[in-house]
């Protein structure tokens, strides 16, 4: 017994520590260094990030990942995801576990002057209500909603702008809030509340996931503006850049028609713009001033497609959600995603 | 701290060397243990700094009176809406973590009182009930128990249209217990001041009973006569004014019950969790303190005459109670902090109001600062709470 | 008076009546146990109504009535709720427990990695038996395999990339695999660790003493899960930009820290009880403070708090089901995971996995609390001062 005693404080050593250590160089440093992008994304929400039985993610923040692992890796695998709750998402963005962060995070003042740069938005939304319709059959309008119980997320803009919505209609409710999506799923789910806000995007896919999809309803109103986007650290534009121009790479690409499929083949386009896009230009340095290869483009959709291609897969018309293109459609067709060029 | 005036006198302290000299090693040791916290902290703090600038973040509590902008379901005692301030939010957490701790540490006590005297009951069937409660409580752990309450058992209970009446126009669906509030009409002051008056007279009338026992030994029933005056002054002043009292009953509205007032399921679970679980650890405390009284304790009674529950109340209570305090105290300690599981059913607790503050304000230094200085002054309040009434228990053992 | 012939003095004795049918058997033991006084007999009846109105029906939910098999919810919900269950069913849902039962022990661990985690697992065990057992021997090879080896082994074989073996991200471990780890990990660093902080608040330095106070005293007044959100937020503020912990490591120093501290404070209550006349009797033997410490003093004070230090484990091993609120997760957290399954949501399914984790809990820490009082008995011989 004596000896057990002993030898459990000598167990003092059993200790292991695991650090990994990095430069604190630019992150594409970092991420060029460590060999993949670490990137936090959504703990589940279908057609924006979940992960399968066996773990691997899909959905279009995901690819977004992907690409941007795709153009500094030129291999779209050299990515590791981190799920993240609304509340975990910033700190751990902060505190350089993740690179960067693709979570339907809303591009706001306070976030963008508080240590984040939004290099972009890849998703127009704004925020809905849903309400299961059979059990509140008489209504249609989100006006109507005075005394409801409200399930939210806790900590993020959606939470924000429902009190101030019932504040300005001088509507009462009773707010249920939880930190993670899937708790405030289960209990809407459940009964808990009468009405569930978040981002359209999000409430069809978080409809999906429902025991009886189809008795829910999303109401028209929408309440606020939600540009969601990646986020990176503040005070690293050339990382900021990598993903900004990933961005724009991937709408770019949607715009000139270059997809999955004919990418290889339009290397040998002769249109100078094609050609400038992907790199074969002769004596472009586009890339390698970004800090990446000049053929980042062509690994960019080779691996994921264009936007338009990542949209209808993902929450558009080859989805589940079938989610109308709306905003989210090139400004050449009536919507907000315009790229700026890349020369 | 050491005393530096005595110095080892004598020819042998000349030959020892300085390191050998315990007393030295002693401040060598302390000294090189003080630099490695310092060097340390230094490292920590500058690393912080560096990294709070490269982040671009400001520091300091000024961003406390600052508009919150988020709603709270459950803000009892505070007026507070989204146009409050973030340290006003911090407060209503901050009640809402007392009244669950203080509500939960009351039925615990209860509750493992009457499992702990249970448990060294003669009636067997009775004995193994409160051992099976006790072994089954105290070997899960107390999230596991919250979550039974809350997504086992409470949010099975039917919607608001299907509530379950109970008496009293008290109505029970899974979004919490529905109860009338009284609403006092003009001249209910009275009875207001008829209860402080019973307060008071109760307080002589034990005095003057207290005396009097000392005096002749005879006994006055002191009990019953507070319960006629706490409860039969107050009535009287009530029922000359006519009854000035209505009752605001919760009734069906287009999404749930209104009006009266409604305890959720949030806080149910998390407080019938808390006292639950305590009340097998409270149970266990009881048992041993009332078995570390000695027999012969209660055979010296019996044979006075006392009988038996006289006996508890009077001889193994008293110096079981010595016993039972200082662990007791520290179950409550524990509660209160396992009440800061709140936040995995979304009541909001300290912690879970400072979380969303967190994130809205990404003040993670501040808000964590404010974590511990709340925990440890609620730690540090309830010991010294339990160590007056340890000292107080002590004194009556004379 | 010596006259022994009188004829009125019995020779034989009588045969021994059977006592009445009240003090013997059945009757005696019911008499006694359950009606001794008119309120043991209400309170029996009472307890009688409670069972009847409890248990039957548990049993009945948890078996008679349980679904046992099936892909889907529809096993576990009723016709209305979209299942093929008649209405008005209710029952345990083990089909879910049973579908995911490999989620609820491996997380998603690559499943052709599985081997691993078992080996692990067995020689866990095989090592674990002997040491429990006071008269097996090869104790001290056997200890320091236990503390020494094994955490290296385990942490190789799990973590992998290493000698041929896949590289396994923490984030995918879940479930009891978690929640083991981190209880052993947490075990095997707090109780070195607590019996340093107990000697170092004992200490006649001041600063030291101070500073394990201090360190003590905080840590035992604030909750884990804020220990938790400071080792999982605030830690990689406190370090070098770049260098950052693996999250499931942070986790683990977090558990590891908090419980030190509850740890400290039993080996203390140990060191108190060490009579005056040990340290005495030490020292004109000459022995350095730390041959006295580690030869003398702390094995009896450790063999005397035992009992404490196994339920300090006890509570560690609970208290790991709280990193599930930092978004890991161990078995409580995977089980929950799974409640939102659209295949598996149905109103039986999260009473019966929460059972299910509760159970499983309860084994470990039952297991535990048992173990404790055995030994408590067993060093219960020529410890009274």
């Amino acid at each position: 017994m004596k000896n057990l005693v002993l030898k459990s404080v000598l167990g003092a050593s059993a200790l292991v520590l695991l650090a990994t250590a990095a430069a604190s160089a630019g992150t594409l440093d970092d991420v060029k260094k460590k060999g993949f992008v670490q990137c936090g994304v959504n703990t589940g929400l279908a057609g924006f990030a979940a992960p399968n039985d066996k773990g691997e993610w899909s959905g279009f923040d995901v690819d977004y990942c992907r690409a941007v692992a795709a153009a500094v890796f030129g291999d779209a695998t050299k990515v590791k995801f981190t799920p993240l709750s609304a509340k975990d998402r910033l700190p751990a963005l902060q505190s350089g576990e993740i690179d960067v962060l693709i979570r339907n995070t809303t591009w706001t003042l306070s976030r963008d002057t508080q240590g984040f740069d939004f290099p972009g938005v890849n998703y127009y939304d704004g925020q809905g209500f849903m309400i299961n319709s059979k059990k509140l059959s008489g209504i249609n309008s989100a006006l109507q909603l005075s005394g409801a119980s409200v399930c939210v997320q806790a900590g993020t803009t959606t939470e924000l702008n429902l009190a101030d919505y019932f504040k300005a209609n001088k509507m009462q409710y009773n707010p249920v809030v939880f930190e993670k999506l899937e708790e405030v799923n289960a209990a809407y789910d459940a009964g808990r509340c009468d009405v569930y806000t978040t981002d359209q995007s999000g409430l069809y896919a978080i409809r999906l996931t429902l025991s009886a999809p189809d008795d829910h309803v999303v109401l028209p109103e929408i309440i606020s503006k939600e540009p969601l986007g990646p986020v990176v650290r503040q005070g690293d534009s050339q990382w900021a850049d990598v993903v900004r121009w990933t961005h724009f790479a991937l709408l770019t690409a949607e715009e000139l028609g270059i997809t999955k499929a004919n990418v290889e083949e339009l290397t040998k386009s002769d249109s100078p713009e094609i050609k400038r896009v992907l790199g074969q230009e002769a004596n472009t340095k586009l890339g390698t001033d970004l800090g990446l290869t000049n053929d980042w483009v062509v690994n960019i959709v080779k691996a994921v497609g264009n936007y338009g291609e990542l949209f209808e897969s993902n929450v558009g018309a080859g989805s589940k959600l079938k989610i109308a293109r709306g905003i989210n459609a090139q400004w050449s067709k009536g919507g907000l995603q315009y790229a700026m060029p890349i020369r | 701290m050491a005393s530096q005036d005595i110095t080892p006198v004598g020819a042998d302290s000349a030959k020892v060397s300085l390191l050998n000299d315990p007393r030295i090693r002693g401040y060598i040791y302390q000294a090189v243990v003080l630099a490695v916290i310092f060097g340390v902290g230094y490292w920590v703090v500058n690393n912080t700094i560096a990294n709070l600038q490269r982040a671009h973040l400001a520091s300091g509590f000024g961003f406390l009176d600052g508009r919150s902008g988020f709603d709270i379901s459950s803000h009892p005692f505070t007026n507070y809406s989204s146009d409050s301030t973030y340290i006003t939010a911090l407060y209503v957490g901050f009640l809402n973590t007392l009244l669950v701790a203080v509500a939960g540490i009351i039925t615990a006590t209860f509750l493992g009182f009457i499992i702990g005297v249970g448990r060294l009951s003669h009636n067997w069937l009775i004995r193994k009930l409160c051992t099976v409660y006790v072994e089954v409580f105290r070997n899960i752990p107390p999230l596991l128990v919250i979550f039974f309450w809350y997504s086992g058992v409470l949010a099975i209970l039917p919607q608001a249209r299907q509530s379950i009446a109970l008496p009293f126009s008290t109505y029970l669906n899974n979004r919490g217990f529905f109860f009338p509030v009284p609403v006092f009409g003009e001249g209910a002051w009275l009875a207001g001041v008829a209860f402080v008056v019973a307060l008071i007279g109760t307080f002589f009338v034990r005095r003057w009973a207290y005396k009097r026992q000392m005096a002749t030994g005879q006994q006055f029933p002191v009990l019953w006569t507070a319960a006629a005056l706490i409860i039969g002054l107050p009535l009287l002043a009530f029922g000359l004014k006519g009854f000035p009292l209505t009752f605001d009953r919760p009734v069906l509205g287009a999404f749930n019950l209104s009006g009266g007032s409604l305890v959720g399921p949030e806080f149910m679970s998390l407080y019938l969790a808390l006292s639950f679980y305590t009340a097998s650890f409270i149970a266990e405390i009881v048992r041993s303190g009332i078995r570390g009284v000695g027999r012969g304790q209660s055979e010296a009674a019996h044979a006075l005459g006392l009988r038996a529950g006289t006996t508890t109340r009077l001889v193994v209570v008293p110096q079981a109670m010595r016993i039972i305090i200082p662990p007791l105290s520290s179950q409550y300690l524990n509660l209160t902090k396992n009440s800061s599981l709140a936040v995995a059913v979304g009541y909001p607790d300290l912690f879970a109001v400072g979380g969303t503050i967190l994130n809205q304000t990404g003040r993670s230094i501040e808000v964590v600062a404010i974590f511990i200085i709340v925990y440890l002054s609620l730690s540090v309040a309830t010991s010294l709470f339990m160590n007056w009434f340890n000292a107080k228990m002590a004194l009556v053992e004379r | 008076m010596a006259d022994n012939n009188l004829s009125f003095v019995r020779t034989e004795m009588l045969q021994g009546q059977t006592p009445p049918i009240g003090e013997r058997g059945i009757v005696r033991w019911i008499r006694l146990n359950l009606i001794a006084t008119p309120i043991d007999a209400i309170l029996t009846i009472f307890a009688i109504f409670l069972l009847a109105w409890f248990v039957p029906p548990m049993i009945n939910w948890l078996f008679i009535q349980a679904s046992w098999s099936g892909a889907d919810r529809a096993v576990c919900s009723t016709v209305a709720q979209g299942g093929v269950m008649p209405d008005g069913w209710s029952g345990a849902c083990w089909a879910y427990v049973n579908a995911n039962f490999n989620q609820f022990m491996y997380g998603r661990y690559p499943l052709d990695q599985h081997w691993r985690v078992n080996l692990v697992g067995i020689i866990f065990i095989i090592l674990l038996i002997p040491l429990l057992i006071p008269k097996a021997p090869f104790k001290v090879p056997n200890a320091i395999a236990f503390f020494l080896v094994f955490p290296f082994f385990a942490f190789f074989m799990l973590v992998g990339g290493w000698f041929g073996l896949t590289y396994v991200e923490t984030a995918t471990w879940g479930g009891l695999l978690v929640t083991l780890v981190i209880a052993f990990a947490g075990i095997a660093v707090s109780l070195p660790l607590g019996i340093v902080l107990a000697l170092g608040r004992r200490s006649k330095l001041p600063v030291i003493k101070m500073l394990c106070v201090i360190f003590i005293e905080m840590v035992r007044g604030i909750p884990l899960v804020t220990v938790l959100f400071m080792a999982s937020y605030m830690l990689p503020l406190f370090l070098p930009p770049g260098v950052s912990f693996d999250k499931f490591l942070r986790a683990l120093i977090g558990v590891a820290l908090f419980a030190s501290a509850y740890m400290a404070e039993v080996v203390r209550g140990g060191l108190q009880a060490i009579p005056k006349g040990q340290y005495e009797g030490a020292d004109p033997l000459g022995l350095s403070y730390w041959q006295k410490t580690g030869l003398i003093i702390l094995p009896q004070a450790l063999k005397m708090v035992i009992p404490g230090i196994v339920n300090t484990f006890i509570g560690l091993f609970k208290d790991t089901s709280l990193v599930s609120i930092i978004s890991m997760f161990d078995l409580l957290g995977t089980v929950r995971q799974h409640f939102n399954d659209a295949n598996w949501a149905s109103p039986q399914t999260p009473i019966s996995g929460l059972i299910f984790a509760g159970f499983v809990f309860w084994i470990f820490c039952f297991g535990m609390s048992r173990y404790s009082i055995f030994m408590e008995r067993r060093l219960d011989t020529g410890h009274k001062h």
